[in-house]
């Protein structure tokens, strides 16, 4: 079963997976959002749980088989459940990424505002083939993702959780240059702008209540 | 007339000032919620009709007409509001500001609509990327349950009123409400068949209502201002106030809340600095979000932003997601980029919609390079008239609409593509042979 559901020929999966003494806070929130009985509104959540001990046990975010089987066992679900959740959403890496994963958003406001520029600075500086890939020093793993959200601060590259707003081929090599240093550099508009206000400051919403 | 800053609702949409609730309670939020609340369920739901209010979400559905098909009577099953925050229609980023910069908007409209709808729980579903964003509305929910205006005798009103948040991850078809309630129940987001309705059968099979996050929060100052102030923005039955999103090629893109029915060229040159280029450098537009077809310029002079005017010229407001492209955008490859949006998000669960999506995005990679024959641009056509309508959900409509703005629009510039290939490769090869 493993072994189909993993190609795991390419990467070894772990023997065994059990959560960690934050995991299981984290899920002891979680759980009591759904009403009894309803324990399975919990995977997605969960799996996200599993997502987050990997990246702090081994440095790359993903889902493995014992994880999800993990899952299954704490919400009383049938394994296929967890299997067929997991691999339905896009946000679940079920092989091992880098140490940052890039994500390029394609979708057409993001591509009219120079979103291939951004990917072609990707493979450059993060040295990557192309879609998916991961680079020799497993620091980058770079995905073309769908729209998001973002549009107005077009194009957006998503570096895990965080966005980076109105980039372009020369700040997207400086950014990868920080991540490679192990800098962190502030998530938002590389430009300077205020969120999603009009580029040289907001036009409206200067008569307000308030601080 | 420009709407004044008066007349926003949502007054730190920037993020100028601090999300917090002593900053939001500042901005009149969370004021007198316990006398709306005390007004009654009726109350709120007149209102709200008598408002104009229509769903912000893409349908333009009466919100209060749509709280009114929960049960009237408290049965053995609990009622559930549901909120869409999976914000992932293609030029849509509007959400992303109310949860990060203005969530308190969108709490108190949660206790406001769940009164109005008999619910004493409520779900915000998150788009999965959305985690910092997720990170500050929960943070705002803990300071509402601090200060009492959640949790038991919310606001001291006399109702219990829970509000939870859940992350998606990461597919657009949870946007459709019933792909939500799916995706919420821990399930594969692949949308039901209607009816039942939500309102009737929804989550955990209990009545339920799932309204976009925009059109919650805009109910409590729309209670405080009173429904005539917000029904006196816009044309008859396009009332209100919008957030629009102005992007692609503008001098400077930006979110903005303006009033409804305010002319397109108005909008773009008012707020996001004019076409680049000019306005005589326009091409065409996505007036709302990626499954509303385009219009030329020719439409954009003078048409006005909202559900009415848009839908005369076949297309919609949608979202309000402004897509603007100039006469340097090549218009196939841009519909083309959405064919594979709609491609790769299509949960596969009708037919039409799994194969549909695969054979027009094939078939628009072949238009952009003009590898085609003149014909197959009527064959195209049609098979999207055969796969609009013939599935459970929205998405392969929202998915063929655009291909159909381009060939309503330009078709001669996609004859010229295939006459360029034909000029340059003179290759014959079969008809629609995908």
């Amino acid at each position: 079963m493993d072994a189909e559901l993993s190609t795991a020929t390419e990467f070894p999966q772990p023997e065994s997976f059990s959560f960690d003494e934050e995991s299981l806070k984290a899920i002891e929130t979680i759980v009591k959002r759904y009403p009894p009985g309803k324990q399975a509104s919990a995977v997605i959540p969960l799996l996200y749980v599993v997502q987050r001990q990997m990246k702090r046990s081994t440095g790359s975010a993903w889902v493995p088989n014992k994880g999800m089987d993990a899952v299954a066992e704490r919400l009383g679900m049938a394994p296929i459940r967890v299997y067929e959740v997991a691999t339905f959403y896009f946000m679940f890496n079920m092989k091992p990424i880098g140490k940052h994963h890039l994500q390029v958003c394609a979708t057409t406001p993001c591509w009219l505002r120079g979103s291939d520029e951004v990917s072609r600075a990707c493979r450059d500086a993060g040295k990557l083939g192309g879609w998916g890939q991961t680079s020799e020093d497993k620091m980058f793993t770079l995905s073309e993702v769908e729209c998001l959200g973002g549009c107005v601060n077009a194009p957006i590259l998503q570096v895990d959780d965080d966005y980076y707003e109105d980039m372009d081929y020369e700040s997207t090599v400086r950014l990868i240059e920080a991540l490679r240093r192990g800098e962190r550099p502030a998530p938002g508009s590389v430009i300077g702008r205020q969120t999603s206000a009009p580029e040289g400051g907001p036009q409206t919403l200067l008569d307000v209540p308030g601080e | 007339m420009a709407l004044s800053d008066k007349d926003r609702i949502f007054t730190n949409l920037y993020g100028l000032q601090d999300w917090r609730l002593p900053a939001a309670r500042k901005r009149g939020q969370w004021d007198g919620t316990k006398a709306l609340i005390e007004k009654g369920r009726d109350w709120i739901i007149e209102e709200v009709k008598n408002s104009g209010l229509r769903g912000r979400g893409g349908a333009g559905f009466p919100t209060g007409l749509k709280w009114s098909f929960m049960p009237k009577q408290p049965g053995d099953r609990p009622h559930y509001l549901v909120v869409n925050a999976d914000e992932s229609e293609p030029g849509t980023c509007k959400d992303r500001d109310i949860l990060r910069h203005d969530p308190h908007t969108l709490i108190e409209g949660c206790l406001v609509a769940g009164v109005a709808m008999g619910a004493h729980a409520g779900y915000i579903y998150v788009r999965g990327e959305y985690y910092n964003e997720h990170l500050v509305l929960q943070a705002a929910i803990d300071e509402a349950y601090a200060a009492g205006l959640l949790g038991p005798n919310a606001c001291g009103a006399g109702w219990d009123f829970d509000l939870y948040v859940h992350r998606g991850a990461g597919a657009y078809i949870c946007g459709e409400e019933t792909a939500l309630i799916e995706s919420l129940e821990g399930k594969k987001g692949m949308p039901r068949l209607k009816p039942p309705f939500p309102a009737a059968v929804g989550l955990y099979g209990c009545p339920s209502t799932v309204n976009n996050v925009e059109t919650i929060a805009v109910v409590p100052t729309i209670l405080r201002r009173g429904a005539p102030w917000f029904a006196g923005f816009g044309r008859p039955k396009n009332s209100g106030t919008k957030i629009f999103c102005i992007q692609g090629h503008v001098n400077k893109p930006c979110n903005v809340e303006e009033e409804m029915s305010i002319p397109l060229r108005e909008l773009i040159e008012r707020h996001a600095g004019g076409v680049r280029g000019g306005w005589d450098n326009l091409l065409a537009v996505i007036p709302g979000g990626s499954s509303t077809p385009m219009i030329p310029k020719a439409v954009c002079d003078d048409v006005l932003m909202d559900f009415d005017a848009l839908r005369e010229h076949k297309t919609g407001l949608g979202t309000a997601g402004v897509i603007v492209m100039d006469k340097s955008t090549d218009l196939i490859k841009a519909i083309a980029r959405l064919s594979t949006f709609y491609k790769h998000e299509s949960c596969g669960q009708c037919t039409p919609c799994r194969e549909g999506m695969g054979w027009v995005k094939r078939m628009m990679d072949r238009m952009v390079e003009g590898r085609a024959e003149v014909a197959e641009i009527d064959v195209l056509e049609q098979v999207t008239r055969q796969i609009e309508g013939h599935t459970i959900c929205a998405l392969a409509d929202g998915g063929v609409w655009p291909v159909q703005g381009l060939i309503r629009h330009f078709r001669p510039m996609m004859e010229e593509r295939i006459a360029a290939y034909k000029a340059g490769k003179a290759a014959p090869m079969a008809l629609a042979a995908e």
